[in-house]
């Protein structure tokens, strides 16, 4: 195996990081019957704020914790809207979008001003679990969040929806509010419980792309991958191994741009045909799994107790 | 005796609220939004007073920054009238952003194209070209969703990233200004520039097009039967259908108005502010137009009021970021929490207050 397949697994795994860690998030939201669009302004408050509290308390741990806070906060708000208040979900996670993004580019202007350049603080490193070993020791050279989205969060994500009474009650009130109720479970806590870790994991998407990837914060940092999220949620049939799949699809067209990039391979098509690929195969994949797609039968519908 | 002295004199019960009660509902839907926002003022080391002065007052206070106001809010509506016929048929076209670029490519391409056209002939066809533009870019996810059942809330999401690089690759590849090399597309040519509707203001034709385009959004939703057709899908699909409606049709149509609509609101801030397509063509004007028709009830006249005062809170926040120094994000923020604080106000309309 040459230099580039290897560099672009690695980076496959890497570029993927994020999407699954916040589209597992928002599988527990929409399981639960909310689509979360909080999930793109989520991101970037996180990513913002994880930056802004690593900087100023000079710990990466403190900022990552900060970030996932602040994204359990975005899932309550979001709760308290579509669930408590039955306010349109479309409507009101948008309105979550749009407020955070807001929020965090008046807070990143009012401290770091106008720069020219932003600010960097040193991220988290690249941990090297098998460095003697040529070809998976240079693919294994990933930060410790990925390991944790891809061997934790994924895994017990199914876990936790499949084989607990948690889940089962996640995916009750999602499927069918009115029976899970007359069931005894308590329709507005399980939203509110799916609702909160959902945004807890956005937020360490977004944190991942601040604190990790790149160890500054800028404007495009998030670039839409809240709602590539959404669509790898769709694509994996609101199933959180079937969402690894995709994100590792959308990770491996993302990488392979990168890669193509970086050995300057020249050709008659402008280099954003490239960076546009990732999202039109997103698009792609998601016309082929169209039909199959089951949505939650709740999803969209706020649930009134008469 | 305790009991009752205990009682509350004020009963709140379930029941449609008066309507004296319903308009106070947006009065202090901006007062918890002021409130709130005061924070950040704070924050920005600013008196608030002070501050909502500039942001209000200031604006509103001189000519030209009054007729900026109407600059402001021309694209604003435009996307609020967009955004306000797909919802209205309960197609949640989130492209609106995307859609504006397809028409500013339009615009900027016929801009260059139409040497030699009469004016009056040329900026029609800008307008038609934009509207055509508009709607071929919000065609793909209205077929899907019609066609294959695709959820267009994330096609159209998705395809607004897609239609960001397409611009980029257009700016910094053929359409590079030969001139200044700057990434904006050469100048459109004279006969195709908005005219002025006020001298020495930057006012333009544009505002007009947005006011027409409301009064059309009035028009076709209530006094058309299509319109009452897309009502009717937008409240709900299979009741629509047994009633003999083509929902498929129906939505396909609403899409692509909107998409149009929201091309032509590309063609305006070329045609009318710009000159040049450029990449920070719209700050988030297609997802503005997601709010302002929402808090314009997706109705012609709530939606120019929306409109118009997003104007002036977009003025505003430049005036407050240039006299106190509070970012100009302000405004994005203020916009996007009275959004929230209106929606879960809005609730407040099912209960009514009552002496007991």
């Amino acid at each position: 195996m040459n230099a580039f397949v290897v560099n672009l697994i690695a980076a496959m795994l890497r570029v993927a990081t994020p999407l699954l860690l916040a589209a597992v998030g928002e599988t527990f939201a929409e399981r639960a019957g909310v689509l979360n669009l909080g999930i793109e302004g989520t991101m970037f408050f996180a990513a913002f704020l994880g930056f802004f509290v690593a900087d100023a308390t000079g710990s990466l741990w403190i900022g990552l914790l900060a970030a996932i806070i602040s994204g359990v906060l975005a899932g309550l708000l979001m709760a308290l809207l579509s669930v408590t208040l039955g306010v349109n979900q479309h409507v009101s996670g948008l309105g979550i979008t749009l407020l955070l993004t807001g929020l965090a580019l008046f807070a990143f202007r009012l401290r770091y001003g106008g720069r020219s350049t932003p600010p960097a603080i040193p991220p988290f490193p690249l941990l090297d679990p098998l460095p003697n070993v040529p070809i998976l020791g240079n693919i294994l050279q990933q930060y410790l969040l990925t390991y944790v989205a891809f061997l934790v969060v994924a895994p017990v994500a199914w876990w936790l929806l499949y084989r607990t009474s948690f889940g089962l009650n996640v995916r009750a009130v999602g499927e069918n509010p009115e029976a899970a109720d007359a069931a005894g479970v308590n329709v507005f806590r399980i939203r509110y419980l799916a609702l909160g870790i959902g945004g807890g994991l956005m937020a360490a998407g977004g944190a991942f792309l601040s604190l990790s990837q790149l160890g500054a914060f800028t404007h495009g940092i998030v670039a839409g991958r809240g709602w590539v999220a959404i669509a790898l949620v769709i694509f994996g049939n609101w199933h959180p191994i079937k969402v690894m799949l995709g994100a590792l699809i959308f990770g491996g067209t993302f990488a392979l741009q990168l890669r193509l990039q970086a050995i300057g391979l020249q050709l008659p098509i402008p280099y954003e045909s490239f960076l546009a690929l990732p999202y039109i195969v997103t698009l792609v994949a998601l016309v082929l799994a169209g039909r199959n797609a089951s949505y939650p039968a709740a999803l969209l519908k706020p649930y009134r107790r008469e | 005796m305790f009991e009752k002295l205990s009682r509350p004199r004020l009963r709140i019960e379930k029941a449609p609220a008066p309507p004296w009660q319903r308009a106070l509902i947006p009065i202090l839907a901006l007062l918890i939004t002021f409130l709130l926002t005061s924070g950040l003022i704070l924050w920005g080391r600013a008196n608030p007073f002070e501050a909502y002065y500039y942001f209000l007052v200031e604006p509103l206070s001189s000519r030209i920054s009054a007729l900026e106001v109407l600059v402001k809010a021309t694209p604003l509506i435009l996307t609020g009238v967009s955004v306000s016929f797909a919802f209205a048929a309960g197609y949640y076209n989130i492209g609106a952003e995307g859609q504006l670029y397809a028409g500013a490519i339009a615009a900027a391409w016929l801009g260059v194209a139409l040497r030699g056209v009469p004016p009056a002939l040329a900026i029609l066809l800008m307008i038609f070209g934009g509207f055509a533009a508009g709607m071929l870019w919000a065609l793909v996810p209205a077929l899907l969703k019609v066609k294959l059942a695709v959820d267009e809330v994330v096609t159209t999401l998705l395809l607004n990233s897609v239609m960001a690089f397409i611009v980029s690759a257009l700016l910094n590849g053929p359409w590079r200004d030969p001139k200044s090399g700057w990434p904006q597309s050469p100048e459109i040519l004279l006969n195709t520039h908005f005219p002025k509707l006020v001298p020495r203001s930057r006012l333009h034709l544009g505002f007009v097009v947005a006011i027409i385009a409301a009064l059309l959004l009035w028009f076709i939703v209530s006094r058309t039967s299509i319109g009452l057709k897309m009502r009717a899908v937008g409240l709900g699909k299979q009741a629509a259908r047994f009633a003999g409606v083509s929902v498929s049709r129906t939505m396909l149509l609403a899409a692509l108005v909107s998409g149009g609509i929201a091309g032509i609101a590309g063609v305006s801030e070329v045609a009318g502010i710009q000159f040049h397509l450029i990449g920070e063509l719209s700050p988030g004007y297609g997802y503005t137009g997601i709010i302002i028709a929402t808090l314009g009830a997706l109705q012609a006249i709530g939606v120019a009021a929306a409109g118009l005062f997003f104007g002036l809170i977009s003025t505003g926040a430049q005036t407050v970021s240039r006299a106190l120094g509070v970012p100009v994000y302000l405004g994005d923020v203020t916009q996007a929490a009275m959004l929230l604080v209106t929606l879960a106000m809005l609730l407040l309309q099912r209960y009514r207050i009552r002496r007991a």
